[in-house]
């Protein structure tokens, strides 16, 4: 009878602690950044639309295959709207604003905390124009 | 011996053009304009690509309208020239005067101002007037970083353009213009720099994709091609009208112009005699995929490569033969005919009155 008890009472604990053990694994996994790889290649980003989720961070891998310079702005409309007439000669300061030169990769980390849509854009003189927007959707 | 790249490309020349429009130096990443005013402007350019024993003589200028800063341009060239220097003072009017009997302004002039730099090898750098000019060799990358090196910033569809044309030769003419320089020497709106490219080809070539960088397909590009050549010239793609460039004039050129091209500076070369072509480049940006391939030798096949219409070692799709489908077919003709022979066998003889 104790005997009995004895091994429901390991098996319970060693139940519970490899339950323990997956949940913080997953909860570890969830914190890690998920790497996501963008190529510009002729004055266009690829892919040019993401899906990310909420909440987790994101490290964007930005290549830019081009001879020429670049730029990954992340924000709403009205963000974009701002940098299209801003006079910043290069950015790197914050995460959602990268500059790119040529030939290059940049990194960059950003959790977006609420579900919805974000434009990524390069706002240097004619490329927003030829084509270089893309849409991140945050779940 | 001379120097000679890319000799199945033909030739030469470069164009037309102008190309790159590098734009102005200060690099405001956010937005900024291309240039400190936006007020340098392009009028319709005109070019003179002449072609005689082996040697491409081009003669290019545009025109500028105004404004200030310096301003840039890159034209692809087929091959390394043998000298860049000052073109003849009124070479590309008396064309137009040749070729436009109700005379019409044209000019010339370009501008640009330029440092040194990286990337691409500087094969040769020659200054005239207010123009510096660099003849650069390297594949995209390597022009961009020139580029970048020396202040300028090349408009988006950069790359692929000069992608489109590194693929077949990796020369370029840099040109830079500092407008407020050229105003402080004394020149005008309208004033122009004629430059000389020479250049060994096989054959002449005008790149005219060039002339849409930085453009909007729908933003309309004028500009005037001449060409003289010993003999009438294959032209590809064909001038239509339709496809952005169209044939004004094509006849043996006139012992007067001739004489008078002669009598400029730099074109002693001009032969006693030649064919005279005009074509008017007048179509959206959109429409200009391709460059100007010409046959001078009269073959009549101007190369689908300098076209741009081919890349050099492109496969061109061979469709496999399927011997199977060929043997079936075979073999149905086969039945057909054994029994159109057995049908004739059993048929009686034609004449012979049926029911004998």
């Amino acid at each position: 009878m104790n005997a009995g008890r004895t091994v429901t009472a390991v098996a319970l604990g060693l139940g519970v602690a490899v339950l323990t053990g997956i949940g913080a694994n997953a909860l570890a996994r969830a914190s890690e950044p998920l790497v996501v790889s963008i190529t510009i290649h002729y004055s266009h980003f690829e892919p040019a639309r993401i899906t990310v989720p909420a909440g987790r961070p994101v490290t964007f891998v930005i290549t830019n295959g081009d001879p020429i310079d670049h730029e990954w702005i992340v924000g709403d409309a009205a963000s974009q709207r701002r940098h299209r007439t801003g006079t910043e000669p290069s950015h790197g300061e914050r995460p959602t604003e990268i500059s790119i030169p040529a030939g290059t990769e940049r990194r960059t980390t950003v959790t977006f905390a609420a579900t919805g849509s974000q434009l990524f854009t390069c706002h240097l003189p004619g490329h927003e124009r030829y084509g270089m927007v893309g849409t991140i959707t945050v779940n | 011996m001379r120097q000679r790249r890319l000799g199945r490309f033909g030739l030469g020349l470069s164009t037309a053009v102008l190309g790159l429009f590098l734009a102005v130096t200060p690099t405001l990443a956010c937005g900024g304009l291309i240039g400190p005013n936006g007020a340098v402007n392009l009028l319709r350019t005109s070019t003179f690509a002449g072609y005689h024993d082996g040697v491409e003589h081009y003669v290019t200028s545009f025109e500028f309208a105004g404004g200030g800063g310096a301003f840039g341009s890159i034209t692809p060239l087929p091959a390394v020239p043998t000298s860049v220097e000052k073109g003849g003072d009124w070479t590309l009017q008396r064309l137009v005067r040749e070729t436009s009997p109700v005379a019409e302004r044209v000019s010339l002039d370009f501008a640009a101002s330029a440092p040194a730099a990286s990337g691409a090898e500087e094969l040769m750098k020659v200054k005239i007037d207010a123009l510096d000019l660099t003849v650069l060799k390297g594949g995209a990358a390597d022009i961009g970083a020139w580029a970048t090196a020396h202040g300028f910033r090349l408009p988006p569809d950069a790359p692929e353009v000069l992608d489109f044309y590194a693929a077949r030769s990796q020369i370029f003419l840099a040109a830079a213009f500092d407008a407020d320089a050229a105003g402080a020497r004394g020149q005008a709106v309208g004033d122009g720099t004629p430059i000389h490219i020479t250049m060994p080809t096989d054959n002449p070539w005008v790149p005219l994709r060039i002339l849409a960088l930085g453009k909007n397909a729908g933003e309309v590009v004028q500009a005037d091609v001449y060409l003289l050549t010993d003999r009438a010239p294959a032209l590809l793609p064909a001038p239509t009208g339709s496809n952005g460039i169209r044939l004004d004039h094509s006849a043996r050129a006139t012992e007067s112009l001739l004489a008078d091209l002669q009598s400029d500076r730099g074109m002693a070369w001009i032969p006693s005699s030649g064919w005279l072509t005009k074509v008017a480049v007048d179509g959206t940006a959109g429409q200009l995929g391709y460059d100007l391939a010409i046959d001078a030798s009269g073959a009549g096949r101007p190369s689908a490569i300098d076209a741009g219409f081919t890349m050099p070692g492109a496969v061109i799709p061979v469709t496999s033969v399927d011997f199977s489908r060929i043997l079936l077919a075979l073999t149905f003709v086969g039945i057909g005919l054994v029994g159109l022979g057995l049908m004739a066998k059993a048929r009686p003889s034609a004449g012979r009155p049926i029911g004998w």
